[in-house]
C-alpha cells in the first residue's frame, strides 16, 4: 500500500536536490549551467505545487470539509513561494549572484518548513483519510505532468 | 482525528521573540565591561564575585533570554501549540529577567543580601511564568512528537537549573544553610546540559538538515537521545544528593555516561554538515562547527575532571565554563539568530506589505558581510577568552573582543529591526498618500 507521507516526502528530496545544484552552479558564477539548473528545479517544484493543489488538496478539502485549514495555509505558501522562484528567474536571467543567493536562502527556510508541515502533519492526515484510497491519488499524478 | 497544526497565523507578534533576542547583545556588553573593568581577578576562580556575575550576566541575560525568545517563537509554529496571551507572557517574563538578572549580579558584585534576595524573587517569577505558559500550550498538543517531547524536558530542566539556582542564592541572601554542597555542580550542570543542552540538540533535529540540507538525524539517536541524558541527569543528581561520598564513583559513571552522548551528539552534528547539499559559504554553519568543536572540547575536559583531579592544573574549572558557555551555548545561540531574524522579519513583512511591495530577501535584511565581521569577532573574543584562565592579563584583550563582538551582534540585530520598520513605513506611506 501506498503512503502519501513516504511519497510526496520523496519529491521533496527531489526538489532540494535540483535546488542545490542550481545554487552552487549560481554560487560558482557558471551561469550557462545555473540557468539550466535554475529551470530544472523551477519545473520539478511546479510539478510539486500541481500535485498538490491539483489532485491531493481538492480530494482531502473534499473528504474532511476542511478547506479554509492547513490546505489554505499550503496554498498561501506555495504562492510566496512563487513569488521567490519569479524573482529567482529574474535574478539568473540578469546574472546578479548576491540577487539569487540571497532570494534562495529566504526560499529555503521557507520551502523547508513547509515541507516540515506537510511531511508531520498535512500528509499523515491525509494517510489516516484516504488509507488503501492513497494509491488512485497517487495514480492521478500522471494526469497533471510527469516530473 | 484532526490534529491543530499548520495554523501558522498562530505565530505571535513579531515583538514577542525580537524583545528577547535584542536584549541578549546588551548584556554581553555588560557582560564585557566586567571582564574589562575586573580584569584577571576574574578568571583566578569560579567562586570569585566577579566571575559569577559574569557567568549569569551570559546565561540568564544572553543564553536564557535568546532561547525563551526562540522557544515563544518555535512552540506555535513548529509544534503548532498556541502559548496563551503571547504578548503578556513575553512583556511579564522579559522585564522580570532582566531585571533579575541585574539584581543577582548586583548582589554578587556588591555584596548585597538585599540584592540577591530580590533577584531569587524576581527570577524565580519570571522562570515560573515562563514554565506555566510552555505547559500550557504542550498540554494543548494532541499528536506528541520529538519536538514536542524536547520542549517539555528542556522545560523541566530549566525548572530545575532555576530552583537549585534560588537555593544557592536564597542561602547567600538570607544567610541560609545549603541542604547538600552537590548544588553547587548541580546548579551548573542543569543549566547547561539539561536546559540548554536538551533544548540545542531538539532544535538541531530540526534546523541542521533545514538550513544546509544534511541527511536526517539516524532516527535512533533522534528517539533515545534526549530523553536518556535526562534520565541519566536525574540519576547523577540523585547519586550526588542521597549518597555523598559514597555515591562518588557511581556518579562519576553518568557523568562519562553524560559526557559520551554529548559527544556522540557534536560529532553525529559534524558529520550531517559534511554530508550537506548546499555547499555556499554560510555564517551560521561555521558558528555552529565552533559549538561542536567546543563541545567535544569541553566533554574531554570534564572527562579529564572526572578521570584524573588530582593532576589538572589551577584555573582548569573557569577553563570548562568559558568552553561550555561561550565555547558551546554562545556560539550556536548567536549563530542561529542569523538565520532566525531575518527570517522572522521577512515572514512578518510578507503578511503586512500584502504585495504592495516587494519584501527585501533574507541577506538584503542583513548582509552576510556584517555577520561573517561579528563571526570574526567572536573567534577572537573566543581564543583570548580560553587563554584568560591561564595567562591572567590577557583578560583585558579578551573583554574588549568580547565588547566588540556583542557591540557588532547588537549593531547587526537593529539593522534587522530597522529593514523592518523601513519596509512597513513604505506600505503605510504609500497606503495613505
Amino acid at each position: 500500500m501506498a503512503s502519501i507521507e513516504e511519497f510526496m516526502a520523496q519529491h521533496h528530496k527531489a526538489c532540494d536536490a535540483r535546488f542545490a545544484e542550481a545554487e552552487a552552479a549560481a554560487g560558482g558564477g557558471d551561469w550557462t549551467v545555473a540557468g539550466r539548473l535554475f529551470k530544472a528545479f523551477e519545473k520539478e517544484m511546479a510539478h510539486h505545487f500541481e500535485m498538490e493543489e491539483a489532485v491531493l488538496f481538492p480530494a482531502f478539502e473534499e473528504r474532511t470539509g476542511m478547506d479554509g485549514g492547513p490546505t489554505y495555509m499550503m496554498r498561501e505558501e506555495h504562492e510566496q513561494m512563487r513569488q521567490i522562484l519569479a524573482a529567482m528567474t529574474a535574478a539568473a536571467e540578469a546574472q546578479d549572484a548576491d540577487e539569487y543567493l540571497g532570494q534562495a536562502e529566504t526560499l529555503n527556510i521557507l520551502m523547508q518548513q513547509h515541507n516540515l508541515k506537510e511531511e508531520q502533519v498535512l500528509y499523515r492526515m491525509m494517510d489516516q483519510q484516504f488509507g488503501g484510497e492513497a494509491d488512485m491519488l497517487l495514480a492521478r499524478f500522471d494526469e497533471v505532468g510527469a516530473a | 482525528m484532526l490534529q491543530p497544526g499548520l495554523k501558522f497565523e498562530q505565530a505571535p507578534p513579531i515583538s514577542v521573540p525580537f524583545r528577547f533576542f535584542l536584549s541578549a547583545p546588551v548584556f554581553g556588553l555588560a557582560c564585557a565591561g566586567l571582564i574589562l573593568w575586573q580584569g584577571p581577578e576574574l578568571f583566578a576562580s569560579r567562586w570569585t564575585p566577579s566571575a559569577l556575575a559574569a557567568t549569569h550576566l551570559l546565561t540568564l541575560g544572553f543564553l536564557a533570554s535568546a532561547m525563551i525568545g526562540a522557544m515563544m517563537q518555535i512552540l506555535p509554529v513548529l509544534v503548532g501549540a498556541a502559548m496563551p496571551a503571547p504578548r503578556v507572557v513575553a512583556a511579564v517574563t522579559h522585564v522580570l529577567l532582566v531585571l533579575g538578572t541585574l539584581a543577582l549580579t548586583g548582589g554578587f558584585l556588591l555584596l548585597q543580601p538585599v540584592s540577591l534576595q530580590a533577584a531569587v524573587v524576581l527570577l524565580s517569577t519570571a522562570f515560573a511564568v515562563f514554565a506555566a505558559a510552555v505547559g500550557a500550550s504542550l498540554a494543548r498538543v494532541r499528536t506528541w512528537n520529538t519536538t514536542v517531547g524536547v520542549m517539555a524536558l528542556a522545560t523541566i530542566a530549566l525548572a530545575a537549573a532555576v530552583a537549585l539556582g534560588a537555593t544557592l542564592a536564597a542561602s547567600l541572601g538570607w544567610g541560609l544553610a545549603l541542604p547538600s554542597a552537590s548544588i553547587h555542580d548541580l546548579h551548573p550542570v542543569w543549566g547547561l546540559l539539561g536546559w540548554i543542552g536538551v533544548l540545542v540538540i531538539g532544535v538541531a533535529y530540526q534546523v541542521v538538515p533545514m538550513f544546509q540540507m544534511t541527511p536526517a538525524y539516524p532516527s535512533a539517536l533522534t528517539r533515545w537521545l534526549t530523553w536518556t541524558i535526562f534520565a541519566v541527569l536525574v540519576l547523577w543528581s540523585g547519586a550526588r544528593l542521597a549518597l555523598g561520598e559514597a555515591g562518588a564513583p557511581l556518579a562519576s559513571a553518568l557523568g562519562l555516561a553524560l559526557i559520551v552522548a554529548f559527544i556522540a551528539f557534536a560529532l553525529v552534528t559534524l558529520g550531517l554538515q559534511r554530508q550537506r547539499r548546499r555547499r555556499q559559504a554560510d555564517v551560521t554553519l561555521d558558528f555552529w562547527r565552533v559549538g561542536m568543536a567546543c563541545l567535544v572540547a569541553a566533554g574531554a575536559c570534564w572527562a579529564a575532571r572526572l578521570l584524573v583531579p588530582e593532576r589538572l592544573p589551577d584555573g582548569f574549572d573557569v577553563f570548562l565554563g568559558v568552553l561550555a558557555i561561550a565555547g558551546v551555548a554562545l556560539s550556536v545561540i548567536n549563530g542561529m539568530m542569523y538565520k532566525i531574524t531575518p527570517f522572522l522579519v521577512w515572514f512578518h513583512l510578507q503578511s503586512i506589505v500584502a504585495r504592495r511591495t516587494t519584501v527585501p530577501h533574507m541577506r538584503k535584511i542583513l548582509g552576510e558581510r556584517e555577520q561573517r565581521a561579528q563571526l570574526r569577532a567572536h573567534l577572537a573574543a573566543l581564543a583570548l577568552l580560553f587563554a584568560s584562565p591561564w595567562w591572567p592579563l590577557l583578560a583585558y584583550p579578551a573583554g574588549l573582543a568580547l565588547g566588540v563582538s556583542m557591540a557588532l551582534l547588537l549593531r547587526n540585530l537593529i539593522a534587522v529591526v530597522r529593514a523592518y520598520r523601513e519596509t512597513v513605513d513604505r506600505v503605510t506611506v504609500s497606503s495613505s498618500g
